[in-house]
């Protein structure tokens, strides 16, 4: 039988702001335990929450962003569930009506295959507390700073049929975010993590199969390992002649294997109803058309500009700007190196982040500046360094302050163009050298590469290397 | 609308209410009779009236995102039966 898979994602992307959604303290991440938890997050008898405005500011431009509505009535509703975590016993989020309304997003697989996925909806909410079950003489430890974080839940419609389509929509919203300055998408500290809802259904059925929810998944490699991992268990069950239950599983990593955590009939009992605590968030014309003037250039829009200004391929203009962080050190490189964009294309996508991943930092704090690093290339571009050299004055650069000028002088890395200098070197190889150059003339083609190498070594790498061909040719 | 002895046990379960085995009739008569006055609304005509969750026409104000609160937790760790490292300890969870 030929299955086919359906797959819908629910994304958490907590919000930047500097104070919590509902009260004043901090959100700053690292903190130490519950020295970031006023009375609000405590759940304190008495306390009142009071909306931050950032909240909504940011909502509404992840709405605009996805062509989405933006309720201008939306209304906060209590999520009732216990759990120690979370010490008021419910959880402010939003039910009928939250602030953004449907939209969709354009996804690319890898293949170049474009598809719509509709986004159902998207709610603010507070994010809970930390359990830590290490021991603590058998009892649990609970960490609130976390506790009452601005969260937007992006729902998505059961519109994706692969993992791949998955992993691809979910790093779209992860570069949507993080160009609307809304999100740090740090997954490793938990500011963007997803649960993913899958089932499988016979090709060419309507109806949905019955769904398993994948809880809390925090990196790009596991959601697409969780949701195979899932479907082949899925298949396997149903062909074996038993059923999917509705349940929630957990994904173990290390495992690699999904395990059920709660099953349909012990689902929560939610009681969702209006929060009396907040009153209805209205948002005007006037309000959004000021949200709306913010908007910086989306991540599709600035591929194409890359595309068209810079005559970048599809490719390296989506690398360039799957961050707006290095989109814009890119701009800053070819202002720097004067218009050589193949150059700071190449160098950016290959030595940068190949040099940022290896010590594992980000372009944010890149130790080579984009003014330093354009320093360079004009060098190259005007022939004063070979490529060959130019990795050296990179490594000096990344290891230094220094300028790139200022390097290639004090380590005297100029190229030789005298061509008078360059020629006295090959002279004294070719006579040094008499059996290769017989073997050479009399058609050892191959040895050409041996004369080339010879001349480099000898000039420690400096001659411009066309020159050397041009005049090897001739002598020999 | 009637609660029999197990809807009673699962309201308790969710208000985390421990309750004895042999009160559950009682509770259970007590709460029908509360949702029997409750019923007498069913007679009121409610179609062209709309949901109401705030009785006043007016809109949720906000507030400006900057960090106001500071650290208290000693202060607020003081009610707390249990804390180590800084942590609310509670019994143990495990789901």
């Amino acid at each position: 039988m030929q299955w086919e898979v359906v797959i819908g994602l629910e994304i958490h992307a907590q919000l930047n702001t500097k104070s919590k959604i509902f009260s004043g303290a901090s959100t700053a991440y690292g903190a130490a335990p519950n020295t970031q938890a006023c009375e609000v997050d405590l759940g304190l008898p008495g306390v009142l929450p009071v909306l931050n405005e950032e909240v909504v500011r940011m909502a509404a431009l992840f709405a605009l962003a996805i062509d989405a509505n933006v309720s201008r009535h939306s209304v906060f509703a209590r999520k009732n569930y216990f759990y120690p975590d979370l010490p008021k016993g419910y959880q402010i989020s939003q039910f009928e009506r939250p602030i953004v309304e449907t939209g969709s997003i354009e996804i690319e697989l890898e293949d170049g295959t474009r598809k719509i996925i509709g986004v159902t909806r998207a709610h603010l909410e507070e994010d809970a507390g930390k359990s830590l079950h290490e021991d603590f003489h058998g009892m649990t430890g609970i960490d609130l700073n976390r506790a009452g974080t601005p969260l937007l839940e992006i729902v998505s419609e059961p519109d994706m049929r692969s993992a791949q389509e998955a992993v691809a929509y979910m790093k779209k919203i992860h570069s949507l975010v993080q160009y609307l300055g809304i999100c740090d998408g740090n997954m490793a500290e938990g500011s963007f993590r997803c649960d993913a809802n899958v089932s499988i259904r016979p090709q060419g059925q309507k109806e949905l199969g019955t769904r398993t929810e994948l809880k809390n998944i925090n990196s790009f490699r596991f959601v697409e390992r969780a949701i195979n991992y899932e479907v082949q268990r899925q298949i396997e069950l149903i062909e074996e002649g038993g059923k999917i239950t509705q349940e929630t599983r957990l994904y173990d990593a290390d495992a690699h294997e999904t395990r059920s955590m709660r099953s349909k009939e012990e689902a929560m009992d939610y009681r969702y109803f209006p929060d009396p605590d907040l009153l209805p968030v209205v948002i005007d014309d006037g309000y959004l058309d000021a949200c709306r003037a913010t908007l910086p250039e989306l991540p599709d829009a600035k591929r194409q500009r890359f595309i068209d200004e810079y005559a970048l391929s599809v490719d390296d203009a989506g690398v360039l700007t799957s961050s707006r962080d290095l989109a814009a050190y890119f701009e800053a490189t070819v202002v720097a190196a004067k218009g050589e964009t193949k150059l700071a294309a190449n160098w950016i996508m290959g030595e940068v982040i190949g040099g940022l991943n290896k010590s594992g930092l980000d372009i944010t704090n890149s130790p080579l500046s984009a003014e330093r690093l354009g320093g360079m290339l004009i060098r190259i571009a005007d022939d004063t360094i070979s490529g060959k050299i130019a990795k050296q004055v990179f490594e000096a650069l990344w290891q230094s302050d220094e300028e790139a000028d200022a390097i290639i002088e004090s380590r005297g890395l100029k190229q030789v163009t005298d061509s008078g200098a360059i020629e006295k070197v090959i002279d004294e190889i070719i006579a040094n050298n008499s059996g290769q150059v017989e073997q050479y003339r009399a058609g050892k083609d191959k040895l050409f590469g041996f004369f080339v190498g010879q001349v480099m070594k000898a000039m420690q790498g400096k001659a411009n290397p066309a020159q050397v061909n041009e005049i090897l040719k001739k002598k020999l | 609308m009637v609660l029999d002895s197990d809807k009673v046990k699962k309201i308790a379960h969710l208000a985390r209410l421990g309750i004895k085995e042999e009160d559950i009739p009682g509770y259970a008569q007590d709460l029908n009779k509360i949702l029997g006055l409750v019923e007498n609304m069913s007679a009121i005509k409610t179609e062209a009236i709309l949901p109401l969750a705030h009785p006043m026409e007016v809109a949720q104000r906000l507030r400006a995102d900057v960090v106001t609160e500071v650290d208290q937790r000693v202060h607020f760790q003081k009610n707390a039966p249990a804390v180590e490292a800084g942590l609310y300890l509670v019994p143990k969870v495990i789901e």
